[in-house]
């Protein structure tokens, strides 16, 4: 482990980090929003699914800094009369929890998928990648409102709001494994032909184990490079969805379902319901993309040219 | 009399992040008309940048950073862009390695010559699609008008290297640099290209630079050849004389490395060990001396200088041999 | 090729086979039909007969293949809720979205292809640098904050334009035209932009990429060897080779686009298939929402057939093969 640290600490990656303002910036803004949705049940000053706390003639209040607000609710209240603040913490956690858990999932699949079906080639590989094609063929957005929407019209309202979060990560899970892949797949035909495998071969490793120990580590740069873009993917149809109404449930909103919320109010002057959240989510899909874009361009071999 | 091509203390740097470094190092020549050279040395050594530089087509962080470059007594570092353009493809025509990848797979091979034509020349479509059929069946093309309409992966390796030679010739330029041209095919292929690249300079009036590491193939085509190692050029003279007496250490290692015997009477494989330095770890003094057999004190830290060695008007570069 | 074209449409069969497969399985099991068509006082017997009359207790198989006949017959089912046939219903609202896309195809070419090459062309000037750091923003602000921070800004602040609804519409043959009236077109401005602002970035990326990479291609350096103008380089020689990968991705984000419209025309409140879609979800239609899957699903791979056909025919080294 040490050995890996040290190593860490001498490469190219952290080299050209440290040089790099934006991937300073970007990383440290993650870190921070990360650990304020961690922290959200401590820090905010309100808990919002408490619904001893809201009180609904609380509701629509303007921000602190502006003429009708208190000191009380910072970034005003919602509809319902929640801390506006206190709702997007609690927000920001739940998107950030789904965008990376539905990450988890189309890795997971996605790799095994890729590994298997690059390296054992044949049926296998046809098989596996005329499903890959099938599904990528169709755009992920529509199966996932479609199958949200007959999940909502088959289960009812409230048994809904209970597998909100589960079922969303499932969703977009499964909606995006292909990209997984379809990336490993290429990187193991890549190196299904060098020469270390072919050593391994001649040893007589298991193919379990050659796969595995060897293969893998060297299609983990790709796949590291579409893990930032996935993960923002992810919360960017997290929050369509709930947007939509297919998402997270109101009672526990994530940002997009905070958006919908406040949308029609923008019209009678509360613009702060939708707008606010919509800033954090921007913020938060921002800094994933320049990360990753700064990670794609350092990682990329083809780069190292001058 | 004037030279057609006067190469004169060209230096090359490429401007890198951390510092420039130097691909060519002081490489002086020259070129008559008719004249056939051959500019030799492994991958890395600098002979196609040189080509590159001849008509100033160096890749983006490359520069000419000394020297002057005289064609037809014209300095060409100090063309305008206007006129380099002129220049290039016109007067001067340049060969690439591999013919698939030097013509465009989504324009027809008509096209590719026709426009080349008529970016120098005032010319309807129809006149230029004639001389471009002169030319094709110049380089011995079967069914040239069929060609002009096909595409070029509708054509074998050596029929496409030969149409690239044809698109060379187009506008009747009186140098040709031909870059490698035919490391990329069949040796059986290999024989008729530079067979028809000699006659073509017979003919046509033309000089040829011809870059390649393949010494066997320079010793049968070209009058003169100049060995490139490290950016500099270590030994120059009259193909006859550098291949019976080779002077330079390196160039007896090459000519001994060639296989089967054809230029030597070796019967054994023999290497010049160890490997050509990149750019960014140059040896100081002769950049050869690590390898050499010969080498002594002075060769680690003084940079030779090419002097006259032998009678048959041949230069090298070296501190060791032809003292003495 | 024809080869291919046959091998393309045998694809997108089996493809809506699937689609059908997945629609019918969830209109067979979600929802009760009989229950919405006599209501709840009919006794359980009488329901029974019915369902028997109506073919409800067949196999699931000899179901599914009756439901695969109608809707090759057009026949896609009634609307819970309109009570009028799905076909009819989904027509009546199929132009507004079409119109959208429509504008926003306009939009993504006409801005994408300039900027794409330009900043390709030009990398480092600052127009170039401002619209890649812009274009990580746009990708990074999902369609319906733009479309309510557009709403925001020039519809509740500014008052400029209106924000929602189409506006006046002509109708046109059965057909509800809003690009006839200037009011009409006074409505599109805002939903197209919105709608566009997500897939500009990416194209722009795309173009830019890939006429980069063209540009440090072999045959475009011969191109600038043979002494060709810039400009014929740019835009035929890399532009045709960029086009072909272009086209490819388009095809395949013209589905996404009509994804995205169903998060436009609610923010808008534009009377389209989206908009209709989600409508459906609220009152539990399936019908309505399995005949649009089906009719989306027929759409996306009608576009993706007719895009790879094309793709076929602009690309001439798959032309004469007939496959990639």
């Amino acid at each position: 482990m040490k050995r890996h640290w040290e190593r860490f600490k001498a490469s190219y990656l952290l080299y050209s980090f440290k040089r790099d303002r934006i991937a300073i910036l970007s990383f440290t803004i993650l870190v921070i929003l990360v650990l304020l949705s961690v922290l959200a049940p401590m820090i905010s000053p309100y808990d919002p699914y408490d619904a001893n706390n809201i009180d609904i003639l609380n509701s629509e209040i303007a921000p602190a800094w502006m003429e009708e607000g208190t000191r009380e609710f910072i970034f005003g209240t919602d509809v319902q009369g929640r801390d506006l603040l206190s709702t997007m913490l609690y927000g920001l956690r739940l998107s950030i929890i789904i965008g990376c858990g539905a990450v988890l999932l189309q890795a997971f699949l996605g790799i095994t998928v890729g590994l298997s079906a690059g390296y054992l080639g044949g049926k296998v590989d046809s098989v596996l990648m005329r499903i890959a094609d099938i599904q990528l063929s169709f755009p992920y957005l529509i199966v996932a409102i479609f199958v949200s929407a007959i999940f909502q019209v088959a289960f009812g309202v409230s048994r809904y709001e209970e597998l909100a979060i589960p079922l969303l990560i499932i969703i977009i899970g499964l909606a995006e494994w292909p990209v997984y892949a379809r990336t490993v797949r290429a990187s193991v035909l890549g190196e299904k032909n060098k020469e270390y495998v072919e050593a391994a071969r001649v040893i007589g490793l298991s193919r379990k184990l050659i796969v595995v120990r060897h293969i893998l580590p060297n299609t983990m740069t790709a796949v590291l490079v579409i893990s930032t873009l996935q993960v923002a993917n992810a919360i960017m149809n997290e929050a369509a969805l709930s947007f939509l109404g297919l998402g997270m449930p109101v009672t526990k909103p994530s940002l997009g379902s905070l958006i919908r919320s406040g949308f029609e109010y923008i019209f009678s002057g509360s613009w702060w319901i939708t707008i606010f959240p919509g800033l954090l989510l921007i913020a938060l899909v921002l800094f994933i993309n320049l990360l990753g874009d700064w990670l794609r361009d350092v990682l990329n071999p083809k780069l190292y040219k001058g | 009399m004037r030279h057609l091509l006067e190469v004169i203390d060209l230096e090359v740097k490429f401007g890198l992040r951390f510092g420039d470094l130097t691909a060519i190092n002081g490489v002086s020549f020259t070129l008559d008309k008719r004249e056939k050279l051959g500019l030799v040395g492994e991958s890395g050594a600098g002979k196609s940048v040189t080509g590159f530089a001849i008509i100033n087509l160096l890749s983006k962080p490359g520069y000419i950073s000394r020297g002057k470059i005289l064609f037809e007594g014209r300095e060409v570092n100090k063309l305008t862009d206007e006129e380099l353009r002129d220049l290039r493809g016109h007067r001067i025509s340049m060969i690439f390695q591999d013919p698939m990848m030097t013509l465009n797979p989504v324009l027809t091979i008509g096209t590719q010559m026709v426009e080349t034509i008529q970016a120098h020349k005032k010319i309807s479509r129809a006149d230029a699609m004639d001389i471009a059929l002169e030319k094709l069946k110049k380089v011995y093309i079967p069914s040239p008008e069929k060609r002009l309409s096909q595409y070029p992966h509708e054509c074998s390796g050596g029929m496409r290297q030969r149409i690239v030679i044809a698109i060379a010739l187009v506008t009747d330029p009186s140098l040709i640099i031909a870059d490698e041209p035919t490391t990329a095919l069949d040796v059986t292929i290999q024989a008729g290209i530079m067979d028809l690249l000699i006659e073509l300079c017979e003919i046509e009036d033309m000089g040829l630079i011809l870059i390649t590491h393949d010494l066997a193939v320079v010793s049968q085509v070209t009058e003169k050849i100049a060995v490139m190692y490290a950016g500099k050029i270590v030994e120059t003279g009259p193909t006859e004389a550098i291949v019976k007496h080779p002077s330079h250490p390196y160039t007896q290692g090459l000519i001994k490395a060639i296989p089967g015997g054809i230029l030597t009477d070796e019967k054994r494989l023999n290497q010049i060990p160890g490997t050509m330095p990149t750019l960014t770890d140059i040896p100081p003094g002769c950049a050869f001396h690590p390898r050499c057999t010969v080498s002594q004190k002075i060769c680690e830290t003084e940079v030779p200088s090419l002097i006259s060695v032998g009678e048959y008007g041949q230069m090298i570069a070296c501190h060791v041999i032809g003292k003495g | 090729m024809f080869a291919f074209i046959i091998r393309r449409i045998t694809q997108s069969i089996l493809v809506m086979l699937v689609v059908s497969f997945v629609g019918f399985a969830i209109k067979n099991q979600i929802g009760d039909p009989i229950r919405d068509i006599v209501g709840e006082r009919v006794s359980v017997a009488e329901r029974e007969a019915l369902r028997d009359k109506l073919g409800l207790n067949d196999p699931f198989m000899i179901q599914f293949a009756r439901y695969v006949k109608k809707v090759s017959h057009g026949d896609l089912g009634i609307s819970f809720h309109h009570a009028k046939p799905n076909v009819d219903v989904i027509l009546s609202k199929a132009p507004a979205t079409l119109e959208l896309v429509f504008a926003t195809t306009l939009i993504l070419i006409f801005v994408s292809l300039p900027v794409g090459v330009y900043t390709a062309i030009r990398p480092n000037n600052w127009f170039s640098k401002f619209t890649m750091a812009f274009s990580t923003l746009g990708v990074s602000i999902p369609v319906f904050l733009t479309a309510i921070m557009l709403i925001f800004v020039f519809s509740v602040e500014l008052g400029w334009m209106p924000s929602y609804g189409r506006g006046e519409t002509i109708n046109v043959w059965g057909w509800e035209s809003g690009l006839l009236t200037a009011d009409g077109l006074k409505h599109l401005i805002m939903p197209s932009i919105a709608l566009s602002s997500i897939m500009l970035p990416l194209f722009i990326r795309l173009i830019r990429s890939e006429m980069m990479e063209i540009l440090e291609t072999e045959y475009i350096k011969f191109a600038w060897a043979k002494g060709l103008f810039r400009k014929r380089i740019w835009f035929v020689h890399a532009f045709k080779n960029t086009l072909l990968p272009v086209i490819t991705v388009f095809g395949v984000q013209i589905g996404i686009l009509f994804a995205f419209t169903i998060l436009t025309e609610t923010v808008f409140q534009w009377q389209g298939i989206g908009f209709m879609f989600l409508e459906a979800v609220e009152r539990s239609d399936t019908s309505l929402l399995v005949a649009y899957l089906m009719v989306v699903g027929a759409l996306f791979v009608t576009v993706n057939t007719i895009v790879d056909i094309i793709y076929g025919l602009v690309n001439p080294t798959i032309r004469i093969t007939g496959r990639k």
